[in-house]
């Protein structure tokens, strides 16, 4: 529960989430991981702290670099939202068939 | 059968393939003709567009906006590059955020298929990186909207 609660925490901070969402896409550095966001590394080595901390991502030591990747669980939720995303597309495609429906029908009416 | 499949290409493309039971001219009519965009493409449930224009002509510019009623709004520009009348459009579309986001081209085909339109949009990004990032961007989207619908449900 404690777990839990440390990665609902972990996850309220949109930084956090968006470092998440890229990680999704593979293993990073600090320093890559930096680019996108307004902000020095030591900034983004906290944030990955608390992701490490609520057990959202594992690190491991390469030479000097530590590049961070996904665990499992975060793995798990971001695969939730990635279906969410594709959600949100289908539901735009579900919602077109409604609106050829409509257009189909109008053209029946047209026609008698 | 409907469903949509979003599959990745190479480095910089994402497909999305969709069937739809209407013809072609339909199907090219509801992604060319503002009064049918406004009521199908919205993304996550509570989002409406009350801006859409949209040229369709070859070399016209297209601006989509999107709100929540809530404070939250984005909008995207573009250009349509080329118009097939019922079979294709070629547009390049950025978003902003309200930073523009890099190009992204967009070939959207409709196809004959059985009594009904096979749609595939082939999008093509700058590069890896850039893919990288609009898939993150609209995962992120699609975050909010499940924290928003936690909000909901609470």
């Amino acid at each position: 529960m404690e777990r839990l609660d440390a990665a609902f925490s972990a996850l309220s901070d949109p930084t956090r989430r968006a470092i998440l969402a890229r990680l999704a896409m593979g293993e990073e550095t600090v320093m890559e991981l930096a680019k996108p966001f307004e902000m020095t590394q030591p900034a983004v080595s906290r944030h990955l702290k608390v992701l490490e901390e609520a057990g959202l991502i594992v690190r491991r030591v390469d030479g000097t670099r530590r590049p961070c990747r996904l665990a499992k669980p975060g793995i798990e939720a971001i695969d939730e939202w990635l279906g969410m995303l594709r959600e949100a597309l289908a539901k735009n495609y579900d919602r077109l068939d409604l609106v050829l429906e409509v257009m189909n029908s109008e053209k029946e009416k047209e026609k008698r | 059968m409907s469903k949509m499949t979003l599959t990745t290409e190479g480095d910089r493309h994402v497909i999305v393939t969709r069937h739809f039971n209407a013809s072609p001219e339909a199907v090219y009519r509801a992604h060319t003709e503002p009064e049918l965009i406004q009521k199908w493409l919205l993304g996550p449930e509570g989002w409406t567009m009350p801006v859409c224009i949209n040229e369709a002509r070859p070399g016209g510019r297209f601006r989509y906006e999107w709100s929540n009623g809530k404070g939250g709004h984005f909008y995207i520009t573009g250009e349509l590059v080329e118009l097939e009348p019922n079979r294709k459009i070629v547009h390049i579309e950025r978003m902003h955020l309200p930073d523009a986001t890099p190009d992204n081209h967009v070939e959207t085909r409709f196809d004959a298929d059985g009594s009904g339109t096979l749609m595939t949009m082939r999008m093509t990004l700058p590069d890896a990186e850039t893919r990288k990032q609009m898939l993150s961007t609209g995962m992120e989207h699609g975050m909010e909207a499940s924290y928003a619908r936690l909000d909901s449900m609470s």
